[in-house]
C-alpha cells in the first residue's frame, strides 16, 4: 500500500507540470492580453504594468519564473483584483464551492443508495422499472436546464424558495438540489448494479440459509461488497462536485470556484486562470489517491490483483 | 468476452443464423425502450436535417416585432420569442447544431481514439506504456476548464469547438479498444493472418478493428449525447455557437435569462435537448445489453 501511495505521488509531478506547462503556453499564445480594456491606457503606463508584473521579459524567463513560484505555492497577485493574492481568492471560492459540493454529494449518496438497494431487491418488478427510468432521466436532463425550471417552479411560481445568490440555508436549497441530480441518478445506478451482481453470489445463499432475515442479509452483507463500485465512483465525483459546478454557480449566481474560474478566463486574468487550473488538477488528483487508499481498506481483495 | 471470439466477417459463416450480430439484433428487438428511443431518436434527425425544407415550418429569422413574444397558440406550437420569432422553427434549427455537432464530435473522437487504442495494444510493451501514460496524465487535466480557455482565448469558431469537443472524449474510447485488442491479439486468427503474411497495418485495420465494433458501438451510442451536453453547456456560458445561429443550449441559456415572463423559451428547447439525451442514453443502454450480455457491470 505504501508503494502504491508513494508510485502515485510520483506520477503527481508529471502531471502537474504538464497540466502547468499546457496552461501556460495557451494563455500567453493567446491573441490579447490582460490589460487591453475599453479604456486607453497611455503606452507608458501599460508598459509600466507590463514591467510590474513581468510580461515585457521574453516568454522563457516568464515561464521559469511561474513554475518556480507555482512550485513554492505562491501563485503570484490577480491581474484583475490586483490587491488581492490568487491563493486567497481561490481560498473563499473553493470554501463556497466545497459547501455546495458537500450538501449535494450527500444528499446524492443518502438518496442514491437506498433507491439503487430497493430496485436491486425488486429487480424486474414495477419499482425496479420506475426507479431506473427516473434514474436515467435524472442523468440525462442537463443541469441548466434543470435549474431553471426549479427556480420557475419553487421561486417565481409558489414563492418558496430564493432564486439565486448565496446567503441563508433557504439559498442553498435549489443549487444543492440541481447540483445532485445527476449524481442521485448515477449513483442509485451503480448501486443496483453492484447489489446485483452480489446477491447472487454464495455467501449471500449462505446468509439466508442461516436463517437471518432479508433486510439483514441485504443491508449488512450484500451492501458491503455492492457499494464498492459507488466509492470508486465517488472519488472523481467528490472531487468534481467538490471543486464547484460551473454551470449551476451560473445559473444561482454563487461566488465558487467555477464561477471564478469562468470569469477569470473572460477578464484574460492570467494569474487567476494558472492558479485555478494547478489547484483544480491537483486536487482532483489527491482526492482520487484518497479514494483508492480506502477501496484498500473497504476490498482487500484488490491488492493482491 | 464474447465478442473476441467471433471470427473476422471476411471468413464465411455456414450458419449465419447464429452470429453474433443476429443474436444481438434478436436481443435488441425485444427491448421496446430502446427501439422506441431509436425511433424517436431517428424523427429528430429526420426533422432536424430536414427542417430547411419542411413546408408548415417558419423561417425561424423571421422576426415580427409587431407580435413580440406569445405563449404557445396554434399559430405558433412553442409560441415565440420577445423578436416575434416561431419557436418551434428555432427549436428545429437548434436541433440541426446540436445534433451535427454530437455527429462530428463523435466521429472526431472515434478516429484519434480507436487509432490509438488499437496501435497502443497491438504494438505493446514500452509503446503500450508510453502511449497509456499519455492517456493517464490527459485524464488528469481539468479539460473543461481547457476548451472553455482555448475558446475564450482563441475565439468561438465552430471549428474548434468540433476539435476540443472530439478531444475530449477520445480518452475512454482509446482504452475500451485497447483492453479489447490485448486479449485479441494472441489469438490465432491474428497468427493466421500473420502467417499469410499480413502486414501490421492489415491486421489492425482488417482483423482487429472490426472485432472490437462491439463494446465501441456501445461507448459511440453513449458519447454522441455526452458530445451534444458538451456542446449546449459551452454554449450556455457564450462559448459555443455564435447567434445567428442557435443550437439547443443557446436557447436554454437565452430563455433563461426571460424565464420570469416567458418561460415557454426554456421549456420547449429544454425538453428536446432532455428528451434526446434520454433516448440516446436508453438506446446505449439497450446496445450493451444487447452486444455484450456478460458485462453489465459498467452503467455509465
Amino acid at each position: 500500500m505504501t508503494t502504491l501511495v508513494l508510485r502515485r505521488l510520483l506520477l503527481f509531478v508529471p502531471t502537474l507540470w504538464v497540466i502547468a506547462t499546457l496552461t501556460f503556453f495557451l494563455v500567453h499564445l493567446a491573441p490579447g492580453g490582460p490589460f487591453q480594456s475599453e479604456k486607453a491606457i497611455p503606452a507608458a503606463a501599460r508598459a509600466q504594468m507590463a514591467r510590474v508584473y513581468g510580461l515585457d521579459r521574453p516568454l522563457g524567463q516568464q515561464y521559469a519564473r511561474f513554475l518556480w513560484s507555482a512550485a513554492h505555492g505562491d501563485l503570484g497577485p490577480s491581474y484583475e483584483y490586483p490587491q488581492r493574492q490568487v491563493r486567497d481568492i481561490l481560498r473563499d471560492g473553493v470554501r463556497v464551492s466545497a459547501e455546495l459540493g458537500g450538501w449535494a454529494l450527500l444528499l446524492a449518496v443518502l438518496t442514491g443508495v437506498p433507491a439503487g438497494v430497493l430496485a436491486a431487491v425488486r429487480q424486474h418488478r414495477a419499482l425496479d422499472h420506475a426507479a431506473m427510468a427516473i434514474a436515467l432521466a435524472g442523468v440525462s436532463v442537463p443541469n441548466f436546464v434543470l435549474g431553471p425550471l426549479l427556480v420557475l417552479v419553487f421561486s417565481l411560481g409558489l414563492y418558496w424558495l430564493p432564486p439565486a445568490l448565496w446567503s441563508g440555508p433557504a439559498s442553498r436549497v435549489l443549487p444543492v438540489v440541481t447540483l445532485s441530480v445527476a449524481y442521485v441518478a448515477y449513483i442509485a445506478r451503480l448501486t443496483r448494479a453492484g447489489m446485483l451482481e452480489v446477491l447472487r453470489q454464495d455467501f449471500v445463499r449462505t446468509a439466508r440459509a442461516k436463517g437471518l432475515s432479508e433486510p439483514v442479509v441485504v443491508v449488512r452483507h450484500a451492501l458491503r461488497l455492492g457499494i464498492l463500485p459507488v466509492v470508486s465512483y465517488l472519488g472523481p465525483a467528490a472531487a468534481r462536485i467538490m471543486m464547484g459546478s460551473i454551470v449551476v454557480e451560473q445559473v444561482f449566481a454563487i461566488p465558487g470556484l467555477g464561477r471564478q474560474l469562468v470569469n477569470a478566463a473572460f477578464n484574460r486574468d492570467y494569474t487567476l486562470v494558472l492558479g485555478a487550473v494547478l489547484f483544480y488538477a491537483a486536487s482532483l488528483m489527491l482526492l482520487n489517491l484518497f479514494v483508492d487508499v480506502l477501496y484498500l481498506r473497504l476490498d482487500p481483495r484488490v491488492e493482491a490483483a | 468476452m464474447s465478442i473476441g471470439i467471433a471470427p473476422p466477417a471476411t471468413v464465411s459463416q455456414p450458419d449465419a443464423s447464429r452470429s453474433l450480430w443476429s443474436d444481438a439484433w434478436r436481443r435488441l428487438g425485444r427491448n421496446h425502450v430502446a427501439i422506441a428511443s431509436g425511433g424517436f431518436l431517428l424523427l429528430v434527425c429526420a426533422l432536424a436535417a430536414l427542417s430547411p425544407w419542411l413546408p408548415f415550418l417558419r423561417d425561424p429569422t423571421l422576426q415580427d416585432l409587431g407580435l413580440g413574444a406569445t405563449p404557445p397558440s396554434w399559430a405558433h406550437w412553442f409560441g415565440t420569442d420577445d423578436l416575434g420569432r416561431d419557436a418551434l422553427a428555432r427549436v428545429l434549427w437548434g436541433g440541426r447544431i446540436s445534433m451535427l455537432v454530437g455527429l462530428v464530435g463523435t466521429a472526431v473522437s472515434l478516429l484519434v481514439g480507436v487509432t490509438w487504442g488499437a496501435i497502443a495494444g497491438y504494438a505493446g510493451g514500452a509503446v503500450d506504456e508510453a502511449m497509456m501514460r499519455v492517456v493517464d496524465v490527459l485524464y488528469s487535466l481539468p479539460y473543461i476548464f481547457l476548451v472553455i480557455l482555448l475558446l475564450v482565448l482563441f475565439g468561438h469558431s465552430i471549428v474548434l469547438l468540433f476539435v476540443a469537443l472530439g478531444l475530449v472524449q477520445w480518452l475512454t474510447m482509446a482504452r475500451i479498444v485497447r483492453g479489447q485488442v490485448l486479449s485479441l491479439k494472441r489469438q490465432t486468427f491474428v497468427e493466421a493472418a500473420r502467417a499469410l503474411g499480413a502486414s501490421d497495418g492489415a491486421i489492425i485495420l482488417r482483423h482487429l478493428v472490426p472485432n472490437t465494433l462491439g463494446p465501441v458501438i456501445v461507448y459511440t451510442t453513449l458519447t454522441v449525447p455526452a458530445v451534444i451536453l458538451q456542446e449546449a453547456f459551452l454554449s450556455f456560458l457564450g462559448l459555443g455557437v455564435q447567434p445567428p445561429a442557435s443550437s439547443w443550449g443557446t436557447l436554454v441559456a437565452d430563455g433563461s435569462r426571460v424565464l420570469a415572463i416567458f418561460p415557454w423559451l426554456v421549456i420547449f428547447p429544454g425538453l428536446a435537448l432532455s428528451m434526446t439525451l434520454l433516448a440516446f442514453n436508453f438506446l446505449g443502454d439497450g446496445l450493451r445489453d444487447a452486444l455484450d450480455p456478460q458485462d453489465r457491470r459498467d452503467v455509465s
